[in-house]
């Protein structure tokens, strides 16, 4: 009878124990980086609970903004969005370096987010997905388009798409022959950049059929054949090729522009440790497969890509040989106060005639 | 003691939309004002004054964007008019008991459904290998497939579609409310269709065609996924720059300027309106 007593007393203690660790961890994120399968055994390993809010980089800021880095735990912009947001708006919290396990990600991913994340100091951001933005054509009609600048061809007139947002100036800028990134930090060398892309923009307008705006938008577009050759990303591209083999993701000649998604505190989180649970958890390979496989971007992850699906890799290869890979363009911090240069080109693009 | 007790009453019959009006409308239009009066010269550094509102009027994109919009609305409130005002006229006058309420139902499904699905119902059936391409080609009208979305006459069908139910209903509630026998004595007197429609119909009919004149251009200027869905490379929507300036350009000063010039330009859009039609709007929302 004191035995039960006993152990009953150590049964309730120790769920009362598991009780106050578990949390419920509000993810900001982007769609298929938390499948649900993972959130199910993560809640399962960690009694933590997890709320997904699917979002873009704009988004997340915004958000984010609205309530001074209030109502998310853990938010996942890209790392070149990062010191400036941080600068402007002060919406993230410092990253506590005990409390990751650092063996699970590739070093140099680690050091090269860290270097990018860093604001006064202190390192706001660790790598998780990676990527980049291309070309997707459709090959057996539009293999000619190898190039960003090749879309403005009148052999594809009428069906061409892709988005009126900075890494369109970007593409078409490297792709003129241009150094956009070396232009970060010099104004009056960057809006000179920014004039000669919107002169090529504003030319290539007629050969355009619609900017998109969601992935879902353009993959319509492609996989109905209304458009031959967009500007978009990898893993938009490889899931057409699973459909359609002649769409495939193709890395621009002028360089495929590379991203970083990663893992940043909000300010105002309020669930810190189930945060740290989660990236140690998300970042273990096995797990880091699975996203990958869902989201069809490679991770951060060391030995994340063993468990990746053998089509997976062999579209990826097929996209990208070793030259291609050593020409990506990684996006730099952007530098507070460009966006407006860009925004007021854009807009200008868009409303020529 | 009695008038206390009815003034208590009286206030907190009043508290309800006291607290809607101050919460929701008073209150986040005072912070937007704020936002708009701060200028940024600098990270985390700003400054009071009208530049946001002086860069709408030196940046042209910006004010003809904002002109195109309300010409655009109000072209699209004179096309709900005259589409709206027969299919209220039947309804209302020459349809009685179940008929009636079942052409009113139809005009309502539609609206069932979200609106975000009834566009992309306009998006199947404009785009090239949309349904009316296809059967154009099918009956060989046309050679080749047909491009009918991403322009502004897409945008007009979106916004006439979305909006049409919001003129019929005040329409159909004015007509109702006409004796019959006017319109009979207008023929015994002698007078023709038109005369009729002109002199007894429509000065009848006068509050709900602006009443509703007022709801679809203000729903049209509002709107923000009808254009951008349906709308071409340069089919700008004032609504659309206002989200780009808050999201994608962090830009909230401007934005909170935009709004305002939004709600200022949609005022006076209705006030001219009203002095012409010569309709004052106590009449107007009262007779309805």
């Amino acid at each position: 009878m004191k035995f039960s007593l006993i152990s009953s007393i150590a049964v309730i203690a120790a769920l009362t124990a598991q009780m106050t660790q578990a949390e419920t961890l509000r993810l900001l994120t982007w769609g298929g980086y938390a499948p649900d399968e993972v959130i199910a055994m993560f809640e399962a390993e960690t009694g933590h609970t997890v709320e997904v809010t699917t979002s873009n980089n704009e988004e997340m800021i915004a958000k984010l903004r609205a309530t001074n880095g209030g109502g998310f735990d853990l938010a996942q912009p890209s790392q070149d969005r990062i010191a400036s947001a941080q600068e402007e708006f002060g919406i993230y919290k410092p990253i506590d370096m005990s409390k990751v396990n650092a063996e699970l990600f590739i070093p140099s991913m680690l050091s090269a987010t860290a270097g990018n994340t860093t604001y006064e100091g202190e390192v706001y951001g660790l790598p998780h997905v990676w990527g980049t933005s291309g070309l997707v054509v459709n090959t057996a009609v539009a293999g000619n388009v190898t190039d960003y600048t090749d879309l403005c061809d009148a052999s594809v007139a009428g069906q061409v798409s892709y988005r009126l947002k900075r890494p369109t100036l970007i593409g078409f800028a490297y792709s003129m022959g241009l150094d956009p990134f070396a232009a970060y930090d010099d104004t009056d060398a960057y809006q000179s950049i920014l004039d000669e892309v919107e002169a090529t923009l504003t030319e290539c307008k007629p050969n355009v059929k619609t900017y998109w705006d969601g992935g879902d938008e353009i993959q319509n577009l492609l996989r109905s054949g209304e458009v031959v050759a967009s500007m978009a990303w990898d893993t938009g591209g490889w899931q057409l090729n699973a459909d359609n083999p002649d769409i495939t993701f193709v890395a621009p000649e002028a360089g495929a522009l590379g991203w970083i998604d990663t893992f940043v505190l909000p300010a105002r989180g309020r669930a810190d440790d189930a945060a740290y649970d989660w990236i140690n958890f998300v970042m273990q390979p096995e797990i880091a497969a699975m996203i990958t496989n869902t989201a069809g971007n490679f991770t951060a992850a060391v030995d994340g890509d063993a468990g990746v699906s053998a089509d997976l890799k062999a579209r990826y290869q097929g996209s990208f040989d070793q030259a291609a890979i050593d020409n990506i363009k990684w996006y730099p911090p952007v530098p507070a106060g460009l966006e407006a240069l860009e925004g007021a080109t854009l807009d200008r693009i868009n409303a020529a005639n | 003691m009695t008038s206390d007790t009815s003034r208590l009453g009286f206030y907190l019959l009043l508290a309800p939309i006291l607290l809607w009006l101050v919460v929701l409308i008073i209150l986040p239009h005072i912070g937007l004002f704020v936002v708009s009066i701060s200028e940024k010269i600098g990270p985390r550094e700003y400054e009071t004054g009208f530049g946001n509102y002086a860069a709408f009027f030196t940046e042209p994109l910006y004010w003809r964007t904002f002109a195109r919009t309300a010409i655009m609305s109000i072209v699209a409130t004179a096309l709900t008019l005259i589409l709206g005002f027969p299919i209220a006229y039947y309804i209302a006058k020459l349809t009685r008991g179940r008929t009636k309420t079942t052409l009113f139902l139809m005009c309502m499904i539609p609206f069932w459904v979200s609106e975000l699905v009834r566009t992309f119902g306009w998006m199947i059936l404009l785009r090239e290998t949309g349904v009316i391409s296809n059967a154009l080609q099918y009956l060989g009208v046309v050679d080749g497939p047909v491009e009918m979305l991403y322009n502004d006459a897409a945008i007009m069908v979106g916004l006439v579609y979305t909006s049409i139910l919001f003129m019929v209903v005040p329409l159909v509630t004015t007509l109702d409310s006409l004796d019959d026998s006017l319109i009979e004595a207008g023929y015994d007197l002698g007078g023709s269709s038109t005369s009729i429609m002109r002199e007894i119909v429509i000065p009848h009919a006068m509050p709900g065609i602006v009443s509703g004149c007022i709801v679809v251009f203000m729903l049209s200027l509002g709107n923000y996924l009808t254009p951008i869905l349906l709308g071409g490379k340069d089919s700008l929507w004032f609504t659309g720059m206002i989200y780009t300036q808050f999201i994608t350009r962090f830009n909230w000063e401007l934005g909170s300027a935009f709004g305002f010039l939004l709600l200022a330009l949609s005022s006076l859009v209705v006030f001219v309106g009203l002095k012409l039609s010569r309709q004052s709007l106590t009449e107007t929302m009262g007779r309805t």
